[in-house]
């Protein structure tokens, strides 16, 4: 054995040794006041100028924000809702003004906005078969597609209620009587385009049944190239939720006035949901949001405070050393 | 066999007191009835009617389970936790519809906590599968028919087998003694392992079978025994043996146990008569009672509560749950129609709302089940096996001169070790090494023997004075002289005006002389000469009577040999200047007896002088001496009380010479009350022993102490300042315990007694009368008045706060056990500082320790070595073996096994500290971060409608508990320690805390949930409020379910995590490794997971890669809710910390100021002991020097 070799074995004897009786070197820190006040003037400092970061960052962002789910609706039909939307025979196009209050730089992201869409049910979430929408018709199993499985015996592509139930209001935007260009590629996730939904699989005896969801697909089209069906069908964490529509790809400028045409098809009228347009630019947080901005300050302004707090006290009254009095079994033994 | 022959003489003919022989009485009528059918046919197990009875063979079997009962037996005890089955139930909904998750999400952790545990069992029984292998395989010398005796297996052993024992061989089953190497067919037995005495106990065959001594007397002899069937009584055995058609009555006399050992007694025969499970000491091993600590109790509570509250949340999630499904449809048109409730099943019928509501709190029953801990159970049982690991490996409770550390025989009591209130300990063996040293002595008014006893070392070491530089001093001259002279065992006297012959040259060396020779002939031990080296070794009843006989040899007066009427010794002799042979022809030994307290022989020496030698306590000898006797009393009186002081037991030395007619006389009178046939036999004997023993003349006084074991008064002294308080509970005499007492500073000069003792003149005479119900009225009504003065004694002293101590003897046990009493006597006990019981027969000390555990609830270690404890050490919530040299059946019953009592010391305020602060901190963790975990599961619940969705993704539920957040809890469990061992000793009161279970009280528990609750809230209502509906991220995309799970799961490891981080103060690189490691892995852990293909991973698919890591909100929310779920706990520490520091954390402060060696500094905090009254030499000097200043302040 040479000596290098048996240093390193002493070592690991005296390491075995030590972890054995429990006497490994330990770092054990102690929360004395100085480390405390330290800690809390350090959480007070980071938080408030990351705060102050990120509410302008979430300032910084542009915002517009349309509900039209009323307006779209005829005065005179607005009493039943319900029917007016369920009647295929009247006309669903629509109007809509936005005006532009600050200046937008492309690309201003589109959204859909529902409420009370509780796309986070649990029957609701279950409902679609992940093979089917990768393997398409070759895929038989979709049990779990209920109750949107079959229509007369022939297996529905996609099924499900999520498919089903698909979104299917349409919008064009005008600005001064030129049709802007919407960009609606890539508003899904990579990732689903190339692994989940297949890229040879065709929409079959989709919204062929009796009772119409939502929107339809284009046959000729495969999934994987209908972003629209993808983005709806991640299912969305809250009721109250926003998906993508496209990119506008140019700079909108204050006072522009939007004018969007759309095809108010959608039925959020009978669970009292609500439908909103949404122009929104985004930072490099993302979208408008001022909580994360409050909430750092408010946690930083706390530690800041508690740290003055601490001081004072700290200051002000003895360390309590040898004080033994107040302790359980000191306490018990005065009063008993 | 030629010392057997030599050793052969009458004992009956000198001993004063012999059992009678054996006769059909009492109980042998019963032969052949009830309880009494067992035929054994001797010789002759084969024969036609002995396989009639087939009485079970000889095979025992201490395994919990076998092949076959493994599996149903074991997973039955699984799931007989609540906790496990309701899991069960979990798993097996989770295959149905209702489930919320995958079933692998439930059944994975499911398996792995079952299998966990399971495996530890079967690790577990196959060690006592090993142990059994080995008793069952030893062999023993059995008869195979034509005189020959051939080895075989105990377990092919049967019932009527002829064996043959060597000497120190164990017995293999209950045998009926035939015959043996003596010729009076006697044998000396050891039955340590069945109840602890260590003395030999002699057992003598009948007569008519005393004459087989060879093997080949065994060809043709047949007998039956017929006798009781087996039970569990050891001292009682009625039966008798037909051979050559005579019936002779058996008794106890004959029967020889199983694990009872020969002695001294080259061989026996015996015939088998219980095998197997009948024997009784097998029939007497409880089935050892499985013991759960409180914490864990607690802990079951704790859950129970956790699962109520998990169906309330079910319930109110259900009762929404309907309501919104009923409202799904309104009058026959659907609402939420993107949910088809039209076209449903039962489980979202609104038309059938209210069923469906019932199946939903199924599913949510299930879903919220990650509020209960599933791993807390199998990560507790995996800590304590490595607490064990660490309390077995600990080389500071190694032994080293015995090669034996400690041994943690069950893992599940680590944590109640640190909550120890009271300590029933065993005194021979336990506190003390049972080897008497004589040290001191006594004669003619001088004072000799340098030696200094345990306690003596223990009080100077505290005073740290002088007197123990003084000491130090003599123990080097002791050291010096110990290194020239091997020590002997039973001596330690140090003086060289006597030692090597040198008494000659004292002033009163006539004096010493006749002591010596005292020591050296009155006593009845057997003398045994090496024959190589010719020394002499003695083998006695008690030990200090052989220390005694020991000294008399190392001074010169050597007894060698005793015969039925002789004893010779090698003696100096002064007149003639050299060493002489001398013999003395014994005539007659008044035995001791508890009530005599002194032992007598009366000879006849070379010049045919009729001599009385006697020794006893100070008590009876002084009133006995003559006019003339007392010449040195006063000096003597003085040296007994200062030795007494010391911890020795004290014996008094005294002689007379007899005339003739007088001896005549006496002789008579003896003979006659010895021939007696009548109750008051004994009596009599007494009576007449007591008329010779009087006149005497004082020699001196011998001082022999019952050698405490290394460090015992030091380890009592930690353990009374860490407010434990300590019972001696002792088979002894109540003189030996209270000396005990004395030497491990239970009591001090000072304290006062309440003694209460049955033994009193009035008492006696009662019980002479023979009415056995009046005496018995009598005994209590007196034991119940010296309690009550006892009370009133003690009330009134502890308004001055002055310690006082309880001895009570056995007899009045009796009586304060009994139902009615126990609570008065409870009360008395509980205010004294300290309690001994002596006397006490095993089933009472077990029964005083179930008294102390039940009414007080505090929690009781017992501490015994001997079989006779065993009792108490199971009855206590833990006991504790000593692994001395003695037997093991205390070890093989005991929870833990040390080798020193004073271990116990390190055992309980380290250990027991160290594991109760981590188990207590351990399952608060656990319901923190379950409660945070799951609360974060319910809160999504309320935005789901109830609806049974959960927010994670099905690996991550099920990962939780088992991977991302156990490794760090268990090393907490394993590693964690507030004080260093160092300092754990130098400040015992901090054990208060497990006593007073501070660290796992109600209001911790709810503290701990209520910050699990907060956490919860923080983590999820940032969350969802920082990921709203907008986007997050840059290019302007929405977070979908998939990304609100994944960043909540991100906190909830994080916050978890580092919740351990900050309330642990000790950082090894384990913890860092497993805190660290446990965030790194969760990360690890989507990557990888992200990476499988989307079949696997589902909604987790490049969740991280593409979603969350390049969006700069996602880490930024996870700072902030981290810091804002940390922030409550941490302020609330910190001022906790600096403003209301508990007991440990005051340590802290002094260990991280650096002052831990300042020892004024460190006497502020240390607040020496609970009360004021209390035990141990700290006390003790606390006491001495008290005393001495009111009498300094006096004049």
């Amino acid at each position: 054995m040479t000596d290098p070799n048996r240093e390193r074995y002493r070592i690991r004897e005296t390491a075995f040794y030590l972890f054995t009786q429990q006497s490994l070197p330990a770092c054990k820190p102690v929360l004395t006041p100085g480390w405390v006040i330290t800690i809390f003037l350090f959480m007070g400092l980071i938080f408030i100028p990351v705060g102050l970061v990120t509410l302008r960052a979430s300032h910084s962002v542009v915002e517009i924000v349309d509900r039209y789910d009323i307006e779209c609706v005829p005065e005179s039909s607005r009493i039943d809702k319900i029917s007016y939307i369920q009647d295929d025979s009247i006309p669903k196009n629509c109007s809509r003004f936005m005006k532009v209050r600050k200046y937008m730089k492309a690309p201003i992201n589109i959204y859909y906005q529902l409420d009370n869409y509780y796309q986070n049910h649990r029957r609701y979430v279950k409902s679609r078969s992940d093979k089917q929408l990768l393997h398409g018709r070759k895929y038989h199993d979709t049990s779990s597609c209920q109750p949107v499985e079959l229509n007369n015996g022939q297996p529905i592509v996609p099924c499900g209620l999520i498919a089903w139930s698909l979104f299917n209001d349409s919008f064009t935007f005008i600005r001064e009587r030129a049709e802007l260009k919407v960009n609606r590629k890539n508003i899904a996730w990579k990732s689903d385009r190339d692994h989940k939904f297949g890229k040879n699989v065709h929409p079959f005896s989709f919204q062929n049944g009796t009772l119409i969801g939502g929107g339809k697909l284009y046959p000729k089209i495969p999934l994987s190239d209908q972003e629209d069906l993808i983005v709806w069908m991640r299912t969305s964490a809250l009721p109250s939720f926003r998906k993508l529509y496209g990119r506008i790809e140019e700079d909108l400028d204050v006072d522009d006035v939007i004018v969007v045409n759309l095809m108010n098809n959608y039925n959020t009228y009978s669970f009292g949901g609500k439908k909103k347009l949404v122009l929104s630019t985004s930072s490099w947080l993302g979208g408008k949001n001022n909580f994360l901005g409050h909430a750092c300050i408010i946690v930083g302004c706390s530690s800041l405070v508690l740290a003055i707090v601490f001081t004072l006290l700290h200051l002000k009254y003895r360390r309590p050393y040898g004080d033994t009095s107040y302790l359980p079994w000191n306490r018990k033994s005065l009063s008993g | 066999m030629g010392g057997g022959r030599r050793r052969k003489r009458s004992f009956s003919r000198i001993h004063a007191f012999t059992c009678g022989k054996a006769s059909f009485k009492g109980g042998h009528s019963l032969i052949g009835g009830p309880g009494f059918s067992r035929v054994v046919y001797c010789n002759d197990p084969e024969c036609f009617e002995a396989s009639l009875l087939n009485y079970g063979g000889n095979y025992v079997r201490s395994t919990k389970y076998t092949l076959v009962t493994f599996f149903p037996k074991s997973l039955f005890e699984q799931f007989r936790r609540v906790a496990n089955f309701y899991f069960l139930v979990c798993a097996v909904l989770s295959f149905t519809p209702l489930s919320p998750y995958l079933p692998v999400s439930n059944v994975l952790p499911l398996l792995l906590v079952i299998g966990a545990t399971m495996g530890k069992e079967v690790v577990e029984d196959w060690k006592r599968k090993k142990q059994d292998i080995e008793m069952n395989n030893r062999r023993v010398e059995v008869h195979q028919g034509d005189d020959v005796f051939e080895h075989t297996k105990w377990m092919d052993l049967k019932a009527g087998d002829i064996v043959k024992v060597e000497k120190d061989e164990f017995f293999p089953a209950d045998l009926i003694l035939l015959s043996s190497s003596y010729d009076e067919a006697i044998c000396y037995v050891e039955t340590m392992n069945l109840d602890g005495e260590t003395n030999l106990k002699l057992k003598q065959a009948l007569d008519a079978t005393s004459n087989l001594h060879e093997d080949s007397s065994f060809q043709n002899f047949k007998a039956v025994i017929r006798c009781e069937d087996p039970n569990a009584n050891l001292y009682s055995f009625v039966g008798s043996l037909e051979f050559r058609e005579e019936q002779y009555p058996l008794s106890p006399q004959q029967l020889l146990l199983r694990d009872s050992k020969l002695r001294n007694t080259d061989y026996i025969y015996g015939a088998v008569v219980f095998t197997g499970h009948d024997t009784k000491v097998i029939q007497n091993s409880t089935e050892p009672p499985s013991k759960r600590s409180k914490i864990e109790k607690r802990m079951d509570t704790i859950v129970c509560f956790l699962f109520a509250f998990l169906v309330v949340l079910s319930i109110i999630g259900s009762i929404f749950f309907g309501i919104a499904t009923r409202e799904d449809q309104e009058n026959g048109k659907m609402t939420r129609w993107f949910l088809r409730p039209d076209e449903t099943t039962i489980y979202y019928d609104p038309e059938r709302a209210t069923i469906a509501a019932i199946l939903q709190f199924l599913t949510a029953l299930m879903l919220y089940s990650y509020f209960i801990p599933i791993s807390l159970y199998v990560s507790i049982e995996i800590v304590k096996v490595l607490q064990s690991i660490f309390i077995n490996q600990d080389l500071q409770m190694y032994y080293e001169e015995a090669d034996k550390p400690a041994r943690a025989r069950t893992s599940n009591l680590n944590e109640e070790l640190g909550q120890v209130d009271t300590i029933p300990s065993d005194k021979t063996g336990t506190l003390t090494c049972n080897s008497m040293e004589f040290i001191k002595c006594s004669v003619a008014g001088t004072s000799y023997g340098h030696g200094i006893t345990e306690v003596e070392r223990a009080l100077a070491w505290r005073k740290g004075s002088h007197l123990a530089r003084e000491m130090m001093e003599v123990e080097g001259k002791i050291e010096e002289f110990k290194e020239e002279k091997l020590s002997i065992k039973g001596f330690n006297f140090v003086d060289e005006r006597i030692m090597n012959g040198n008494w000659r040259n004292e002033p009163r060396a006539d004096l010493i002389q006749k002591f010596l020779q005292v020591l050296a002939i009155c006593h009845t031990t057997i003398p045994e000469v090496d024959e190589e080296t010719g020394r002499v070794s003695y083998e006695a009843e008690s030990p200090d009577e052989a220390a005694l006989v020991v000294a008399a040899r190392e001074l010169g007066f050597v007894f060698y040999e005793r015969t039925q009427t002789n004893i010779s010794l090698y003696e100096f002799d002064p007149v003639l200047g050299k060493k002489v042979e001398r013999s003395y022809n014994l005539l007659n030994i008044l035995e001791f007896s508890s009530s005599r307290k002194r032992m007598s022989v009366i000879l006849r020496n070379k010049e045919g002088k009729l001599l009385l030698l006697c020794k006893g306590a100070d008590s009876v000898m002084f009133e006995r001496l003559a006019k003339n006797g007392q010449e040195f009393v006063k000096q003597t009186k003085e040296h007994i009380a200062e030795y007494a002081d010391a911890g020795l037991r004290t014996l008094v030395v005294a002689y007379r010479e007899i005339d003739e007619e007088e001896y005549v006389e006496f002789n008579e009178q003896f003979t006659e009350a010895k021939n007696r046939v009548s109750a008051d036999r004994e009596e009599m004997i007494e009576e007449v022993a007591g008329n010779i023993e009087r006149d005497l003349i004082l020699l001196g006084a011998t001082a022999v102490e019952d050698k405490l074991q290394n460090g015992v008064p030091e380890c009592i002294d930690k353990l009374a300042q860490a407010g434990i308080k300590i019972w001696v509970l002792t088979g002894d005499k109540m003189e030996t315990a209270i000396n005990i007492g004395f030497a491990c500073s239970l009591l001090r000069q000072g304290m006062n007694q309440i003694v209460i003792n049955s033994e009193t003149p009035e008492n006696k005479a009662l019980e002479k009368s023979g009415e056995k119900s009046a005496a018995a009225v009598a005994f209590k009504a007196s034991v119940l008045q010296q309690i009550s003065e006892g009370k009133q004694l003690l009330s009134s002293l502890s308004k001055k706060s002055e310690a006082v101590a309880l001895i009570i003897d056995g007899k009045s046990l009796i009586y304060t056990l009994e139902d009615d009493v126990r609570d008065i006597f409870l009360e008395l006990a509980i205010g004294c500082a300290s309690v001994i019981c002596c006397r006490s027969s095993p089933k009472q000390k077990a029964l005083v320790t179930r008294l102390v555990k039940t009414k007080t609830g505090s929690t009781t270690l017992a501490i015994g070595d001997g079989a006779n404890d065993v009792g108490m050490l199971q009855e206590a919530d833990i006991g504790v073996g000593i692994s001395g040299a003695e037997g093991m059946q205390a070890v093989m019953s005991s929870d833990i096994a040390i080798a020193q009592f004073r271990f116990l010391e390190r055992l309980l305020l380290v250990h027991g500290h160290w594991c109760y602060r981590r188990i207590s901190s351990m399952i608060c963790y656990f319901f923190y971060k379950n409660i945070a975990f799951g609360f974060t599961i319910f809160f999504y619940e309320i935005y789901t409608s109830f609806s049974g969705q959960a927010v994670y993704n099905d690996w991550f539920l099920s990962l939780y508990n088992i991977f991302f957040t156990s490794l760090p809890v268990i090393a907490l469990g394993v590693f964690d320690q507030d004080v260093s061992s160092r300092l754990c000793l130098k400040f015992p009161l901090l054990y208060q805390e497990g006593i007073q279970n501070v660290l796992f009280s109600w209001h911790r528990i709810l503290a701990w949930s209520f910050n699990g609750v907060l956490s919860a809230t923080i983590i999820f209502f940032f969350c969802i409020r920082a990921i709203q509906h907008q986007a997050f991220r840059e290019g302007g995309e929405v977070a979908g379910l998939e990304v609100l799970g994944t960043t909540m799961y991100t906190c909830v490891v994080w916050v978890v995590n580092c919740q351990m981080a900050i309330s642990i103060s000790y950082f090894t690189y384990i913890q860092h490794l497993f805190i660290w490691g446990g965030i790194v892995s969760w990360y690890i852990f989507l990557i990888a997971y992200g990476a499988m293909d989307p079949d696997i991973s589902t909604t987790a698919y490049h969740v991280f890669i593409e979603v969350c890591a390049p969006a700069r909100s996602y880490w930024l929310l996870t700072l902030l809710v981290l810091i804002a779920s940390l922030l409550p706990y941490f302020a609330y520490s910190a001022i906790q910390m600096r403003f209301f520091p508990s007991y440990h954390q005051m340590i802290q402060w002094i260990r991280s100021d650096g002052q831990s060696d300042d020892p004024e500094y460190c006497h502020l905090v240390r607040q020496r002991s609970l009360r004021p009254t209390t035990v141990g030499f700290t006390a003790r000097f606390e006491a001495k020097s008290k005393s001495t200043k009111e009498r300094d302040r006096g004049h």
